[in-house]
């Protein structure tokens, strides 16, 4: 086509102003209208009391997002010019995501644990320098990690909603780019922090040129970014299959790396061990659920025609993913490291029940590929967030004692802690009656209705080399002798207290009585096209 | 000519960055091999829209200028913080988490 004729075609078409549906972007406009006042806050408001309204505005802001997802339930529509897909999938990722958020958001609040707080005075003072000594004597604490999380829950909402890859690649890049920052600064162990950061904003920023070259590839294949405009040029098979192969390998190079599958996993346990342990927590649930949600609608509405395709090439990634994430976690050391590895081969459980596709339960008309997953991150999330919430209460002089030696015997110093962590480390197992439970159930069930027969019973072999480890933590923290100069178990304020409850509360009644979310899940499966 | 020739382009100089960022040892140069990826993406978006007949390659090219800024400033700000704390800006000295 002529440069003539181009110009000419575009100035044919009329301008019109596109119509947004405000109200169904609600609860991203809320979060991130939340997140632009506390950068107002952090601006023109005293240092005193800024931590308190920070926190009150965050945890409002959430809930009244939540608010207007429920309001929201049930919709099946393309909004916002057919960038954001308000669907099932889309709602109720959104839902997990905020419900997660609040007790991420506590955890981050907590300052009864260390003086002035998890974070440190300033991000930018030298660790070991005069200026970090004096900033920390006053017991100051950096509050701009209120906004930067409103600011990551915004794009993490908006990324399991994204209808076109463009908008998806910036949101990828909203909820990335605040998460960078917010792992390099933790208050103990700054050079671990900012070493955590560095590593997975180099390793991140790497992830995602390859996921916008995924994007320009399948860009050039069907002429659009609209999932559905792609979907409609597979299946009429125009175009250079060149270009949607390796569009669609990059793209789910880029996908795979932010939910933390092998191979594409090495920057998990580094950055979960190095990052603000909340932070960790609040990472490891809320970008795991995001990521799951762009990857699923990508797969099943873009390239769903492309199945025969990714279907084999996933079930490698979830084989290879299982096995990485149980066998290396064996061998750790530490506790974050060891739940690092546990999010890796938790990854690969989740990707058996992806696999399953588009095979659709007769009985309730429930896509079980997506239904098994919604179930899965919700059930998953407040396990992480509330086992990292217990990482966090075990300390000695240092900060926290993250060493798996150091927790021998926790159970004589206090019982609760241990029971409440070996409630956790069950549920991570897939003990009956936790959440765990019922979470591995659906997707292993859903694989087997996919024809993944093999996938599943690799799933259960690596299921039993995961209890192994998660057993060991038990026995360490109820068989053995307590060091003497071993780590104190500290008081939290209410507020993690607060963040421990709920997820103790959610993991126990999603596996004594799932039903009414596994129905929610079945009745949210559909993806509108 | 051909605007096919700078699709091939742009995956040349993907591949120049991409090989950069494993390659190299300053954070710095590392970065600026993401950059280059992600302009070499930019060329890539402007091509297809060329052959394609449509604009939207070309907006979604000034999207990824915007965000590839807002990476910058996020990125220089991690480096610049981690060389103020080991007077280093090689990514084989950041070395402390392993196994």
């Amino acid at each position: 086509m002529s440069a003539l004729s181009v110009s000419a075609t575009f100035a044919a078409a009329e301008f019109q102003t596109p119509s947004i549906e405000y109200s169904k972007l609600m609860p991203m406009l809320i979060v991130f209208g939340v997140a632009l006042v506390g950068v107002l806050i952090e601006a023109f408001m005293g240092r005193t009391g800024r931590h308190q309204v920070q926190l009150i505005l965050s945890i409002a802001g959430l809930v009244a997002a939540f608010v207007s997802v429920t309001m929201l339930a049930g919709d099946n529509q393309i909004a916002a010019v057919g960038a954001v897909a308000v669907d099932g999938p889309a709602l109720f990722l959104q839902g997990t995501i905020l419900l997660l958020a609040i007790p991420g958001v506590l955890t981050m609040a907590e300052r009864s644990l260390d003086r002035g707080g998890v974070f440190t005075s300033a991000g930018s003072s030298t660790p070991g320098s005069e200026h970090e000594r004096v900033l920390t004597a006053t017991g100051v604490t950096q509050t701009e990690v209120f906004p930067l999380t409103m600011f990551a829950v915004g794009g993490m909402l908006l990324f399991p909603a994204a209808n076109d890859l463009l908008t998806m690649f910036v949101a990828l890049e909203v909820l990335s780019l605040p998460l960078y920052l917010l792992c390099g600064l933790a208050r103990r162990r700054r050079l671990l922090s900012q070493e955590a950061s560095l590593k997975y904003f180099l390793l991140g920023a790497f992830s995602s040129a390859f996921f916008l070259y995924g994007i320009a590839l399948l860009y050039g294949y069907s002429g659009t970014v609209r999932l559905s405009g792609i979907a409609e040029a597979v299946s009429s098979n125009s175009g250079s299959d060149t270009l949607l192969m390796t569009g669609t390998a990059l793209l789910a190079v880029g996908l795979l790396f932010k939910v933390g599958a092998a191979p594409f996993h090495s920057w998990t346990p580094d950055v979960y061990q190095g990052a603000p342990t909340p932070i960790t927590g609040f990472m490891a649930a809320c970008t795991k659920v995001a990521a799951f949600g762009a990857l699923l609608r990508v797969l099943y509405v873009g390239l769903g025609g492309l199945a025969w395709q990714w279907e084999p090439v996933m079930w490698g990634v979830a084989i290879l993913t299982m096995v990485v994430g149980s066998v290396v976690a064996l061998t750790q050391t530490d506790v974050k490291r060891m739940l690092a590895y546990s999010s890796i081969a938790h990854a690969g459980f989740i990707l058996t029940g992806l696999v399953a596709t588009d095979t659709v339960d007769p009985d309730t008309g429930a896509v079980l590929g997506v239904s098994s997953v919604l179930f899965y991150l919700l059930a998953y999330g407040f396990i992480t967030i509330g086992a990292f919430a217990v990482v966090t209460l075990v300390r000695d002089a240092g900060g926290e004692a993250t060493h798996l030696s150091q927790w021998a015997g926790l159970a004589r110093r206090s019982p609760l802690v241990a029971a409440v962590f070996t409630l956790f480390l069950a549920a991570f197992a897939g003990i009956p009656l936790t959440s765990g439970f019922t979470g591995k159930f659906a997707v292993f069930s859903a694989a087997i209705a996919g024809d993944a027969a093999p996938l599943v019973v690799i799933g259960v072999v690596m299921s039993a080399v995961a209890a192994f480890f998660y057993f060991r933590v038990v026995v360490l923290m109820f068989f053995n002798a307590p060091a003497p100069d071993g780590p104190a178990v500290a008081v939290p304020s209410p507020l993690t207290t607060v963040a421990i409850t709920l997820s103790v509360a959610v993991t126990v009644l999603l596996g004594v009585w799932p039903t009414q979310v596994l129905d929610l899940a079945d009745r949210a499966s559909q993806f509108v096209r | 000519m051909n605007p096919m020739n700078y699709v091939y382009l742009s995956a040349l100089l993907f591949s120049i960055g991409a090989a950069g960022v494993l390659l190299r040892r300053n954070a710095i140069v590392v970065f600026m091999c993401v950059e280059l990826m992600l302009n070499a993406t930019n060329l890539a978006f402007v091509a297809f829209a060329r052959m394609q007949g449509n604009l939207d390659g070309q907006v979604i090219a000034f999207f990824v200028m915007v965000v590839a800024a807002a990476e910058v400033v996020i990125g220089l700000a991690i480096i610049v913080t981690i060389f103020r704390t080991r007077r280093s800006a090689s990514v084989d000295s950041a070395n402390l988490l392993k196994y």
